[in-house]
């Protein structure tokens, strides 16, 4: 409680002198208790996966599991194909992010710093492209992946989830900003255009690409229709798709399905609170704001 | 000094070389393809028995009188209407509570909010099908206190659109949280100084200051969201499973449905067709109206 009133007070809000601001306080003891209704959900999830089976269907409510155990994770782990799902799932949204920053960034200094012939063309299909649901291609897709013989692989996952007109939008504006003279200066020592790119450009703020590549992994890794269509073979499932088929397996074991979903998303939940920061920036400057 | 222009284009076609063989294999091909299919009778796995042939705009006719399309079409407005606005509304509230705390407490409850956005919809679903489980749900205490009994809401047809845009929301909103942070961050804090000064109460600072200048983001926010919700599919078709799914299709379900389920490539490419259009032209309308409501 006293830590809400702390936060309160250096918030800044207008007072008077001597009285503390009672609106001030209801409104952080709101913004708590709204915060925790909100994550209940999740707290929910951790809990339930950290109870045995009976005591998750038992009547009532138990906030917290009374004997908290680990034996629904290990069981999942050992009864499903999660560990190769999740090796699915790194492959592609490794491959995913690696391709999508590389293709990004080489495209956006091309556009932004070179004149071409057809660079205005290719920007405007960028920007447009931008309003178009891709999620209609699907069926086209399915037969393009299907007519090179990629489905049910990691390459036929990969493709179709490479098409990312805001990575290479995000990084032209960002190579707009930067001064002429660095340019100058680094031809002027005999740099050529890939070392401008890689050796001035790019490590000018590897923070935008830290950035781009965490937003372009965790969508990568949530991704679920593509991967869903793409594939059949259950030993080839991403950890996204995997999981509901464990649903299937395991039935009524409601502690075991919710441990499996606790573990799909567990990469990317770390991923979030470790680059927090980065996060943020990405979804702004993909945005167009400056954060 | 000055290199060659030759030379110039020459190293930015290598530059954009990956780039163009990517969108032109994975983009700009499917689309042409799609509307060409969209003007065939055809299977989505071609075999002996079943091949593809030229049908003009039979598919087009079929769609028109189709009334599963127009349901489709009709069950996405009205999500639209249950996300896009009151999910905005509830971002910016999230955001101005968020906006006044400091220091680690805000990140921490920040990440609160924040957090769901993040997580695969798979996760989200299979948490909320556990909150809402029929016989077993904690969420059914709450429902049995307001209506009597449990519900199963995933069967029963008036609560499930409601329910799948409450659950999108909490998904997705983390999203909008965060520009509508960025937009009050960038507000100058002498702004309100000066407003203050004047003795505006809070609620006068908010509608007087803070909501005119953040208008632009809420323009986005709203954007982004009607033109990322159009695309709903994977809530509807995970929470539908196994139910009566043509009551509650949506327009990207329909999509798959004709193409993997019946089986008919050509008309799953029509229907295709016909949500394009709809999305680009609801894009265009959308953003000429929040415009011209922007610059009153």
């Amino acid at each position: 409680m006293t830590a809400a009133v702390e936060t309160t007070m250096a918030a800044g809000v207008p007072r008077r002198a001597g009285f503390v601001d009672l609106g001030a306080v209801l409104l952080t003891i709101l913004t708590i208790i709204v915060a925790c209704i909100w994550f209940f959900p999740v707290f929910w999830a951790l809990s339930t996966s950290l109870k045995t089976d009976q005591e998750a269907i038992a009547d009532g409510i138990n906030i917290l599991p009374s004997n908290p155990t680990f034996n629904n994770y290990l069981y999942v782990i050992q009864h499903s194909d999660l560990p190769i799902w999740y090796l699915n799932s790194t492959i592609t949204s490794v491959g995913i992010t690696f391709l999508v920053v590389f293709m990004s960034a080489c495209a956006g200094y091309a556009i932004s710093q070179l004149r071409f012939p057809g660079r205005m063309a290719l920007w405007w299909t960028i920007l447009a492209s931008f309003m178009i649901p891709g999620t209609a291609l699907i069926v086209n897709h399915f037969i393009i992946i299907a007519g090179v013989k990629l489905l049910n692989t990691h390459l036929g996952v990969i493709l179709p989830l490479l098409v990312a007109p805001v990575t290479v939008i995000v990084y032209k504006q960002f190579f707009d900003g930067i001064p002429r003279d660095f340019r100058e200066a680094a031809v002027m020592d005999g740099a050529n255009e890939f070392q401008l790119l890689f050796r001035v450009y790019l490590p000018m703020n590897w923070g935008i690409t830290t950035a781009l590549a965490i937003i372009t992994f965790i969508g990568a890794w949530n991704n679920f229709l593509w991967p869903f269509l793409a594939i059949q073979n259950e030993k080839m499932m991403t950890v996204t798709v995997g999981i509901t088929q464990v649903q299937d397996t395991f039935g009524v074991a409601y502690a075991r399905v919710i441990a499996g979903a606790v573990m799909a998303g567990l990469p990317v939940a770390i991923a979030y609170l470790l680059f927090q920061r980065r996060v943020t920036q990405a979804i702004t400057l993909s945005a167009g704001i400056k954060g | 000094m000055l290199k060659s222009k030759r030379n110039e284009a020459l190293v930015a076609a290598v530059l954009v070389a990956p780039f163009v063989a990517i969108y032109g294999w994975m983009f700009v091909y499917p689309t042409i393809q799609m509307v060409i299919l969209s003007l065939q009778k055809a299977p989505l796995i071609v075999s002996a028995e079943g091949q593809s042939s030229f049908v003009g705009l039979d598919n087009y006719m079929r769609l028109f009188k189709d009334p599963i399309f127009y349901t489709s079409i009709k069950n996405t407005a009205y999500f639209l209407l249950l996300t896009v606005i009151p999910g905005t509304a509830m971002a910016l509230a999230i955001a101005l509570m968020v906006t006044r705390l400091k220091g680690w407490g805000q990140s921490l409850i920040l990440s609160m909010f924040f957090l769901p956005y993040v997580l695969p919809i798979t996760v989200v679903y299979l948490i909320w099908d556990w909150m809402m489980n029929f016989q077993f749900g904690i969420a059914q205490h709450l429902i049995a206190f307001f209506t009597g009994k449990p519900v199963n809401v995933w069967r029963a047809i008036p609560w499930f659109m409601p329910m799948v845009a409450l659950i999108t929301i909490w998904w997705t909103n983390g999203f909008s949280i965060l520009l509508f942070l960025a937009a009050l961050r960038n507000i100058p804090k002498e702004v309100y100084e000066a407003a203050q000064l004047d003795g505006a109460t809070r609620w006068q600072l908010f509608w007087r200051v803070t909501f005119p200048l953040i208008w632009p983001v809420t323009v986005l926010c709203l954007t982004i969201q009607l033109i990322l919700q159009m695309k709903i599919f994977d809530q509807v078709y995970l929470f539908s499973q196994g139910g009566r799914t043509q009551v509650t299709m949506v327009m990207v379900q329909y999509i798959f449905e004709s193409a993997f389920i019946k089986n008919d490539g050509g008309y799953a490419a029509t229907v295709a067709v016909a949500m394009f259009v709809v999305v680009i032209a609801f894009s265009v309308l959308n953003f000429q109206a929040l415009r011209a409501g922007g610059s009153r």
